[in-house]
């Protein structure tokens, strides 16, 4: 099964978010991540979906979600011709004689100490999952206390938008 | 020409001080002009567009001046509380409601109406229990692409979300098995809304839209106005096929020895009967039409070779297997004509034209996918062969014909007489398809009965046969018939109906007979789930567990189905030697002034044949018990 990284285009109407999941659900694709939030455009949000599925299904999962009527349009953005974040919050044990070498390795990740008490510091960081993945790994010898994680966020590279011409006719 | 009258003449003159109050809806308002500019243009508003100028008037009058301005006649429906305020003035409405006993009827109703008239059947409920009994109905026309729009009441919006007394989350229960759903909380947005949900129940693939509207949305003040807006940017279904593709299938169509047309529901869906058999003919191939696609090619035709499927003909599964093209016309490769996938048509390259494009290479890659409506598509699709067999030659298909020919003469669809002296319920079901004659209406529940009247009835026409494919809803004869009876009048209505499946909706024929609905109901009474009980008999050695309805023949006969139809004021007969088959099913013909019901009394040992039995290749096609067809010319 191959990861698909799909940006859909989605009327910000009244239960919009449920529609797309019980179709995943119902239909038996799998989720990996989502992320669902406003656009530049009033009253249409955007919703990145990333779907571990095989090219037939993929082309199934596209199909089923146009059918969907608050769907206005989909684009699967390819790790090459796109930008793709994940975001997390991380709250681990750090204190005073570990907080700088938690501090440190947040540097090498160009991750930021958001909240920092006596006994725990909360990371921030931004990126593609597996430099997410690689944080992670060095911050568990430290005790990691709580995780929180965005779905991932995509947008095609370059000066092109999604919603220009999806919406012209609209 | 709206039918309406208009909600009042004191409303009417104070509807522009009512605009005027209304500031907040300036937008829908100015829009109007440009609406009515634009109907120049085909409208997605269905009904003849009239213009009403902004006119106050509470929701629910603007839930019934919708209807009437969408062209509805009929209405099916039960209220409630959570309705109540709609039904006020439905009642000064020159549409027909018809009261319903159960909301589940008025579902099924609307499914049959829309079955034979080709319009968008509308049916109404109330809140919560009201609305979930319309599930199963709403399930139905999902599976079987019925047009449907189902309004239910909800409890007011400030109290959704409290577990109100007889609130339910309809829009939530039916949103997969909805085409779209809609919940109005807001009256303005009814009219809109209203035509949304028509222009998405009748175009693209036809299928249930729900509105739900809350209480205080039907009690509170809005200013109509006709046509409204429709706003639906995420909503563009392919009409008109593709150039290259049409091109690219009459290439192979010219290429193929052993090409079949696999005609499917679609093609009655968009009434392109006539254009399929012009393509029949051009293309001189064997047609087959599933269960759901049965009159929509004329089974008289020398071409049909029959219905494929788990119980399809043998001619019919097997022009499938062996094809080299299969030219799928508004058909899906349902699981019951396919049988297990990947030994279905093994040689067949695959034409898949659908208005779904999400069918196409959904259970079966399609070599040549066409995505549009048939309407447009087949007789694109004749040009494209004609021309085609112009430059390259007319394919021979000598070889084939005699192949599936020699099939048909040696196994046709028959059956054996059963041996305890009981009445063969085929028999039944043909003699009623040939006295009747193809201008009926043939109305199945689900099972065995529903098996032999897709086989025994003759069908020359669509939109005379009506049945759930794809949900196999038991109850769907009764009420679905007297939908197609409101909707046909002067059509004789049979609902082909079995004994379990009649005693799950008969509580419709008081609506039937109060409302003057004579549909004619043949109970084919084997005193059990039959199919069920076939099942039993093949594959778990007799064990009939639960199947036995006691109803028939040596039974206590509970219910008297001749009792029961009498109490419901309906003319009723009992039925139980052959040699009277002929003059009951005559009566019932001959009367027209209520609803007939025959307890027509059969053998439950009688099996539906052929079949493929479930989990195998339909080259296990039996054509009797453990009875496989000899493959002679089998290459």
């Amino acid at each position: 099964m191959s990861r698909h990284t799909l940006s859909v285009l989605v009327e910000d109407k009244p239960g919009v978010l449920t529609r797309v999941a019980s179709l995943f659900a119902r239909r038996a694709f799998n989720i990996n991540s989502l992320a669902v939030g406003p656009t530049e455009v009033p009253g249409v949000s955007r919703m990145t979906v990333v779907v571990d599925a095989d090219g037939d299904l993929i082309e199934q999962v596209t199909k089923q979600l146009n059918k969907l009527v608050n769907v206005i349009k989909i684009v699967e953005l390819t790790p090459e011709t796109s930008v793709q974040r994940d975001h997390i919050l991380v709250k681990v044990r750090a204190d005073a004689a570990t907080r700088l070498q938690v501090t440190q390795a947040a540097d090498l990740f160009r991750a930021s100490v958001v909240d920092v008490s006596t006994d725990s510091v909360v990371i921030e960081a931004t990126g593609h999952p597996e430099k997410l993945t690689a944080l992670l790994s060095v911050l568990e010898p430290f005790g990691i206390r709580e995780i929180v994680q965005s779905g991932t966020l995509a947008v095609g590279r370059g000066s092109r938008s999604m919603s220009d011409r999806a919406l012209r006719s609209a | 020409m709206s039918k309406g009258s208009p909600i009042s003449p004191s409303l009417m003159a104070t509807k522009s001080a009512g605009a005027a109050k209304a500031p907040e809806r300036a937008d829908r308002t100015a829009d109007h002009a440009a609406v009515v500019a634009d109907l120049a243009a085909v409208s997605p508003v269905l009904g003849p567009n009239n213009v009403v100028p902004p006119t106050v008037m509470t929701g629910s009058q603007a839930i019934v001046r919708s209807l009437e301005e969408l062209g509805v006649d009929d209405i099916f429906g039960l209220p409630g509380g959570a309705i109540l305020p709609t039904y006020d003035p439905l009642m000064a409405s020159t549409m027909n409601h018809v009261l319903v006993r159960h909301e589940q009827g008025a579902g099924h109703a609307a499914q049959g109406y829309a079955m034979v008239t080709g319009r968008v059947g509308v049916c109404i409920a109330t809140s919560g229990p009201g609305a979930t009994n319309l599930v199963t109905a709403i399930m139905d026309a999902h599976m079987d692409s019925v047009p449907l729009v189902a309004i239910t009441g909800q409890v007011a919006s400030g109290v959704i979300g409290t577990d109100a007394f007889q609130e339910a989350d309809i829009v939530g229960i039916t949103m997969p098995i909805t085409k779209h759903s809609f919940l109005v909380t807001d009256p303005n947005d009814i009219p809109h809304v209203m035509a949304e949900a028509f222009h998405l129940a009748s175009t693209g693939r036809p299928g249930p839209v729900l509105v739900d509207v809350a209480k205080d949305a039907q009690v509170g003040q809005m200013t109509f106005s006709w046509p409204p807006r429709i706003d639906l940017p995420g909503y563009r279904p392919v009409t008109r096929g593709h150039n290259k593709q049409v091109r690219e299938a009459a290439k192979l169509i010219a290429a193929a020895s052993k090409p079949v047309l696999y005609v499917g529901g679609g093609v009655v869906k968009a009434h392109a009967s006539a254009e399929l058999l012009a393509l029949a003919e051009a293309t001189g191939a064997p047609v087959v039409t599933t269960l759901m696609a049965k009159g929509a090619f004329p089974d008289s035709h020398p071409q049909h070779v029959g219905m494929p499927g788990m119980h399809g003909s043998v001619s019919a599964v097997t022009a499938l297997q062996q094809s080299d093209l299969l030219i799928t016309l508004g058909a899906r490769f349902d699981d019951r004509v396919t049988g297990v996938l990947r030994t279905f048509a093994p040689h067949a390259k695959v034409i898949h034209a659908d208005i779904d494009p999400a069918e196409i290479s959904k259970n079966r890659t399609a070599d040549v996918p066409i995505v549009g409506s048939v309407k447009e598509i087949i007789p694109e699709l004749t040009e494209a062969v004609r021309s085609q067999f112009e430059a390259s030659g007319t394919p021979d298909l000598t070889t084939w014909w005699s192949f599936l020919n020699n099939l048909k003469e040696t196994y046709p669809l028959g059956w054996t007489e059963p041996d305890d002296g009981l009445i063969a319920p085929q028999k039944v079901i043909e003699r009623i398809g040939q006295l009747t004659g193809p201008e009926g209406v043939f109305v199945a529940g689900v099972g065995q009965h529903q098996m032999w009247a897709a086989q025994f009835i003759k069908y020359e026409r669509p939109h005379a046969w009506l049945n759930s494919g794809g949900a196999g809803t038991m109850g769907y004869a009764v009420p679905a018939a007297m939908g197609a009876k409101v909707g046909e009048p002067d059509r004789v209505v049979w609902a082909i109906d079995g004994d379990g499946c009649f005693q799950m909706t008969n509580q419709e024929l008081a609506t039937c007979a109060i409302n003057k609905i004579p549909i004619k109901v043949a109970v084919i009474n084997n005193s059990s789930l039959g199919m069920v009980r076939q099942w039993q008999t093949l594959f778990y050695e007799g064990r009939y567990s639960n199947t036995d309805l006691n109803t028939g023949h040596d039974t206590v006969r509970i219910p008297d189905f001749v009792k029961l139809g009498e109490a419901y004021g309906c003319a009723s007969f009992r039925c139980e030697r052959d040699e009277d088959i002929d003059a009951t099913i005559q009566k019932a013909l001959e009367i027209n002034d209520r609803p007939v019901v025959i307890d027509f009394v059969v053998s439950p040992n009688s099996m539906v044949w052929p079949m493929v039995p479930s989990g195998v290749s339909n080259d296990q096609i039996q054509v009797a018990r453990n009875m496989t067809p000899e493959w002679e010319e089998e290459d």
